[in-house]
């Protein structure tokens, strides 16, 4: 309450100031009002997180209640529409951490090479054209990528590794690729912001650029290079479209890599519009589970760059 | 006191583009002794301390006539540049030790030359950091962050860091200007022992020190060297006017 208290009383101090002056002028009139506007416009989207959050956990959190955390989270059978119903949404939360992990595997070696070839090694004339197609990576819209996969990816993992193409290994290369633009912006920022006094000192003790760079200046860009990172898991874990094209939908745990899978974001999106009663509501807590891991993925975010300063 | 000389440098012209730093430069550095580069800001000495372990290379634009001879070597054209940086190491203005523990940004130039064995490190460490004078200061706290030392102490670590290459010549650059006075009396203690086993030159803005430190001296002015003698003769019994001037404090 004390907190809420000094935040509001902000724009008071000033208030107070204004009032000793004999005449309230137009201009101090309109300094307070805008004053006013910016606290408004920040609160509208802190507005939005409590809302979200407040709705997320009441709709959700009955239904957990209901069907229980325990079976809830860890049950393996989820079949909503049966005579019995069962709600164990735990192969969705295997799948989007399998997904999830592959995507890591994939795409966050790759986008991290990429960053220190574009920080440190690119040619200006090649760093015109590959950072601009770095940036369009990030411009297509999810449901793209999804239609790429379809077509020209899943045929490749069918012939290659077996099974009908809806994979693991499938939705995992796709989202791969879609978190690549968040590693290689934030990785290549962060090589960028390492003071330049750093390479020289490497380069003075007789290393080579090469050494210099990725024993140097790559460490000191670590705290920025896992940011980039927990940013990516989280678009990897939120990513809807593109996997449910791609990624097969089975819910049940996967036996291999090319089995096909279901995640958590898929799970809502294909459900959602005929559920109903507690099918709906178990949707919702599956809602609810989502956010809880981006919810946690933003604390580790925030102790991650909090350490760093 | 030997004749022999560590650098030659003989008729060396150097460009930024069109701009003109440095004008037919020429000197000889004696081994085994302090040579400071004094004169106003923007006179060249930087840049011409930068040609000695081609820290130039980086900057673009940069164009270089003449010859550099370290022992008779030439070094832009007989010794590779890692090595070249290997054998002539550099304290840089503002000390830039790297984020890590200072055992390993000690132990950086060793590995980076190769060295791997644990002991052998240890050793170089330990040596390394006793001829700074700084490991009474460090020797407890070896794995933690180098970056948690003070101001002056840092500077001393990046000589260490410097040391443990195993160089013939150390440049330093102004090495001294952002540290208080104990810690600059500190480091050119340092330097004068030092100068036992290595060649030393040394930019710096403060005459005192030259004065205190350096066996020769060369006054540098416009890109150009307009005196260099020994320091006490540069400072007592300067020949050149424009030294004259600068000595006693008239411009600069």
């Amino acid at each position: 309450m004390k907190n809420a208290a000094e935040t509001l009383s902000t724009p008071l101090p000033l208030a107070a100031d204004r009032s000793r002056k004999p005449h309230f002028s137009v201009r101090t009139f309109r300094e307070y009002f805008m004053q006013g506007v910016f606290l408004l416009s920040a609160c509208i989207s802190i507005l939005c997180v409590a809302v979200i959050c407040f709705y997320m956990f009441a709709k959700g959190c009955p239904a957990i209640a209901k069907i229980g955390v325990f079976e809830f989270l860890t049950g393996t059978d989820w079949f909503p529409t049966n005579t019995v119903a069962s709600y164990g949404i735990f192969p969705m939360i295997v799948g989007s951490i399998y997904v999830t992990a592959g995507a890591i595997i994939i795409g966050v070696p790759t986008g991290l090479l990429t960053a220190v070839f574009l920080s440190k090694f690119c040619p200006k004339k090649l760093y015109k054209i590959v950072l601009p197609a770095v940036n369009l990576l990030a411009g297509i819209p999810s449901i793209v990528y999804g239609f790429f996969g379809l077509v020209v990816v899943v045929p490749i993992v069918r012939s290659l590794f077996g099974g009908n193409g809806n994979s693991i290994i499938t939705a995992s290369f796709i989202l791969g690729i879609m978190i690549l633009p968040t590693v290689i912006g934030m990785s290549e920022s962060s090589l960028n912001a390492v003071p330049k006094e750093y390479y020289e000192g490497s380069l003075a003790l007789g290393a080579t650029h090469e050494r210099s760079v990725m024993r140097v200046v790559f460490p000191a860009a670590k705290s920025g290079i896992c940011a980039a990172i927990v940013l990516a898991v989280g678009r990897a874990v939120g990513e809807t479209m593109a996997v449910v094209m791609i990624a097969g939908n089975q819910a049940r745990l996967p036996d291999s890599l090319t089995d096909g899978v279901r995640t958590l974001t898929a799970n809502i999106v294909l459900e959602m519009g005929y559920a109903s009663g507690l099918h709906y509501d178990a949707l919702l807590g599956t809602g609810v589970v989502l956010f809880v891991f981006i919810l946690l993925l933003n604390v580790l975010l925030s102790v991650i760059t909090r350490k760093s300063h | 006191m030997s004749n022999k000389y560590k650098i030659e440098i003989s008729d060396v012209n150097l460009h930024y583009g069109t701009f003109q730093a440095l004008t037919d430069i020429n000197l000889n550095i004696p081994e085994r002794q302090v040579m400071s580069f004094i004169g106003p800001s923007g006179c060249g000495k930087s840049t011409l301390l930068k040609c000695l372990n081609r820290m130039n290379d980086l900057i673009e634009n940069c164009k270089i006539e003449g010859q550099f001879l370290l022992d008779g070597q030439d070094m832009y054209r007989d010794i590779e540049v890692t090595s070249l940086r290997k054998r002539v190491g550099m304290v840089f203005q503002k000390s830039n030790l790297f984020p890590m523990s200072i055992y390993d940004n000690i132990a950086y130039g060793p590995r980076t030359h190769g060295i791997k064995k644990r002991s052998e490190l240890d050793e170089i460490v330990e040596t390394c950091l006793k001829q700074a004078a700084i490991w009474d200061e460090c020797k407890d706290r070896l794995k933690k962050s180098a970056l948690g030392m003070s101001g002056g102490q840092q500077q001393r670590l990046c000589i260490a860091r410097a040391l443990a290459v195993k160089p013939e010549v150390i440049l330093m650059d102004e090495p001294t200007s952002a540290l208080d006075p104990i810690s600059t009396q500190k480091v050119e203690e340092l330097c004068v022992e030092l100068k036992r086993k290595y060649t030393i030159v040394i930019v710096t803005h403060n005459m005192q020190q030259a004065m205190r430190i350096a066996d020769r001296t060369a006054f540098f002015l416009h890109g150009k060297i307009e005196e260099e003698s020994t320091t006490d003769r540069i400072f007592n019994n300067p020949q050149n006017e424009k030294t004259q001037e600068y000595i006693g404090g008239q411009f600069g």
